[in-house]
């Protein structure tokens, strides 16, 4: 009996050092190196998988950091700055400020503003009905309505206003990373400079229609009257294509621009009331 | 003995109520609005400016590249604008916009309806006719004519088809036009055949068409060279490759051309716009439009400009009736609602599918229950479930993998879907994205 047993362990015994030879000449021979600060970075990283730095994940992203020679071009919008000076750190390598970015959707086409000339009963799926028709609407450039920029953020920072029939973006829960922008196929969504207190000004309209069809399809629709770029003194306004263009790097929050359009196609937000404004109109009346 | 394609296909209900009525010349209208893209391929470039006088088929847009069309003016009259137009996909192009005065023709243009049998012109002049002439695939794909006339060096050619299937529910626009224009058909056929060079063809006819098949059978004579096919009615017989399939039994591979099995299959409105051309000099500026729904008091089939609105030629069929829901540019398988009635018709509006309340509202869909139906009628033998479902979670290139591209977007599957699946929509989207990908991935 007992020698049965010690035959069975010394077998399986010299069986095992041999697999665990063979195991370890094999590790050995094919040993990939990897970087241990790639594990760390990702540890840092906010692990979302958004794909908004250009990567397929947070791990692809650590991966392109730690090859990088700068840091120049590479950013989290998820976690900002402080994450990229944390990353940094890590690296040891220096920090590029990148300005903080947030997603504006630019299409006031409400059942309101934008008369509905047909109805679709499709597949009700933006990337769908954008490749079937031109939409409900006389605008075949505005937001079609069907959620699917809502149905890409994976940070619940978007929801569709069942009034105005647009989707809304939540600034503080808005983390940048391009899902919507990619989602949508009228390229209506558009990543714009962060600036303080979410402040934002910006041409909400995509028409590129003159203005007599964009006006009659749209009651907000740009119109390209280059009023706006007439009154900007900082070159921020491009006109093309039939439609104005602020460029969000350009642009001080002057505000001329907003009195000056027409059909109310720029809009200002979180900006207190206007007080000048309504003294220079008494002003001008007394005059 | 009837023949038909062996893989899939379907029975819609054939509704074909105009069969029996004459095609009727609609007058010009007051304007027309002629898109310089009514083609596959390279949109056209406008020639005249505005202020310009054109005669009726007076060029007036010339074709961009091999793969293009040109365009000639359908009235005469004096060139408003050059501008955007809605057109039928619901987005806007751009369109030449003519304010008809009169009714007057390029002198060169025989305007009579006796038939000229005698073909004069040699192959190559054939060829530069339909390129000069603007004559695209009247079938509805719209391929410019004269790119499948040119037989590439060391490709062969030996059996041309012409379609005279009209598989689709409600048209007839061909039907009428082979009962009443049969004799010219028949030449237009001889005269692609010369173009080809080939000895045979076989006009490919359903046999719901029973007095067409005995007419043209007729008129083809004793030579041997035209027969005609009689088919067994099955939808999507009048698809190209299922045509093929068919007529000969010869199957076009996944991914080629039907060259590639020795075949060219053109429509037999085509081989009528060919005969105008050739024999009487004429432009592609006018098509045979079936108009027709059952809640229409006067449906018909309508000779009608290129560039007449579509209101006027629901007007002439009786006006649109109050409870209408859904206008239809082709036929209710294959073709697209249109979103208003301002579109012009253009040299691939087959015909016009009025519906009312009640007959065309989608159903809520449910989930797939596997009953596997979509497979069996697929006549390209798609797995449409799988398609949708890779469509739908965007993964494309698996699509891909499981040869989305053939798909004839035909709708058998959402036909048959007892869940009432959108099966199409996915596909289609998903079709675009993989030819897009490929597209890309070619150009680097």
């Amino acid at each position: 009996m007992g020698h049965t047993v010690l035959l069975t362990v010394i077998s399986l015994g010299s069986v095992g050092l041999v697999a665990a030879l063979i195991l370890y000449f094999i590790s050995q021979k094919f040993k990939v190196y990897e970087d241990p600060r790639i594990d760390q970075i990702q540890e840092a990283l906010p692990g979302a998988n958004c794909g908004g730095c250009g990567f397929t994940g947070c791990r692809n992203f650590a991966e392109a950091l730690v090859k990088a020679d700068t840091l120049d071009g590479l950013n989290c919008p998820v976690g900002g700055a402080s994450l990229m000076t944390d990353v940094a750190k890590i690296l040891g390598k220096e920090a590029v400020a990148a300005d903080p970015l947030v997603a504006v959707v630019r299409c006031q086409g409400s059942y309101e503003h934008r008369p509905r000339t047909s109805v679709y009963d499709g597949v009700k799926e933006c990337s769908a009905a954008h490749y079937l028709y031109g939409g409900e609407t006389d605008c075949h450039y505005g937001c079609l309505g069907y959620g699917d920029c809502v149905r890409a953020c994976n940070f619940d920072a978007m929801y569709m206003d069942e009034k105005t029939g647009l989707p809304v973006i939540i600034d503080e829960k808005c983390v940048a990373c391009g899902a919507c922008v990619r989602a949508c196929p009228r390229d209506i969504i558009e990543l714009r400079k962060k600036a303080k207190k979410d402040r934002k000004i910006f041409v909400s309209c995509v028409n590129c229609d003159k203005g007599g069809p964009a006006r009659k399809a749209c009651r907000v629709a740009c119109i390209a009257c280059n009023k706006c770029y007439n009154v900007c003194e900082f070159d921020a306004i491009t006109i093309k294509d039939n439609l104005a263009y602020i460029d969000s790097f350009k642009c001080t929050f002057c505000r001329k621009c907003v009195v000056e359009c027409p059909t109310n196609a720029i809009i200002e937000t979180n900006f207190p009331p206007r007080k000048v404004k309504a003294e220079t109109v008494e002003e001008e009346k007394k005059e | 003995m009837l023949k038909t394609f062996p893989t899939g296909g379907v029975h819609p209900p054939e509704n074909k109520l105009t069969a029996g009525c004459k095609i009727e010349i609609l007058p010009p209208p007051k304007s027309v609005v002629i898109p310089v893209s009514q083609h596959l391929g390279a949109p056209a470039v406008p020639v005249v400016n505005k202020g310009d006088k054109v005669l009726a088929g007076q060029l007036i847009a010339k074709a961009a590249g091999f793969i293009s069309a040109n365009i000639h003016s359908s009235v005469s009259g004096k060139v408003l604008k050059i501008d955007s137009h809605t057109d039928t996909s619901g987005y806007k192009q751009t369109a030449i916009f003519i304010d008809v005065e009169g009714d007057e023709w390029v002198p060169e243009i025989v305007n009579g309806s006796d038939p000229v049998k005698e073909i004069k012109l040699s192959p190559e002049e054939i060829v530069q006719k339909c390129l000069d002439s603007g004559i695209v695939g009247l079938g509805g794909a719209t391929f410019p004519t004269h790119v499948k006339l040119k037989v590439p060096a060391g490709k062969k050619c030996d059996l041309l088809i012409i379609n005279g299937v009209e598989c689709e529910p409600f048209l007839t626009s061909d039907h009428r036009l082979m009962l009443e224009k049969g004799e010219e058909i028949i030449t237009g056929t001889r005269i692609i055949m010369k173009a080809l060079g080939v000895e045979k063809a076989v006009i490919g006819v359903e046999n719901n068409k029973q007095d067409a098949i005995s007419l043209l059978e007729r008129l083809a004579g004793k030579n041997g060279d035209i027969s005609v096919q009689a088919l067994k009615v099955k939808y999507p017989q009048g698809g190209e490759k299922q045509l093929i399939k068919a007529v000969t039994g010869r199957e076009v591979p996944s991914g080629k051309l039907p060259l590639d099995v020795g075949v060219i299959v053109q429509n037999a409105g085509t081989a009528y716009a060919v005969y105008e051309a050739v024999q009487k000099n004429k432009p592609l500026v006018e098509r045979v439009v079936t108009v027709t729904g059952k809640t229409l008091s006067r449906p018909g089939n309508y000779l009608v400009r290129i560039g007449t609105p579509v209101s006027a030629l629901i007007e002439a069929a009786g006006g649109l009736p109050d409870n209408a829901v859904k206008i239809i540019s082709g036929g209710p398988m294959m073709g697209k609602a249109i979103g208003n009635t301002q579109v012009p018709v253009v040299k691939g509006m087959s015909g016009l599918v009025v519906f009312s309340g009640g007959e065309t509202e989608r159903k809520q869909y449910g989930p797939c229950i596997r009953c596997s139906k979509c497979i069996s009628v697929c006549p390209m033998g798609l797995e449409p479930y799988l398609l949708m479902a890779l469509s739908q979670k965007v993964l494309y290139e698996k699509a891909g993998e499981n040869r989305i591209t053939d798909c004839i977007e035909c709708g058998s599957c959402s036909f048959i879907c007892p869940a009432y699946r959108p099966l199409l929509d996915y596909i289609r989207l998903g079709k675009s994205a993989v030819v897009k990908m490929k597209r890309e991935k070619s150009m680097k």
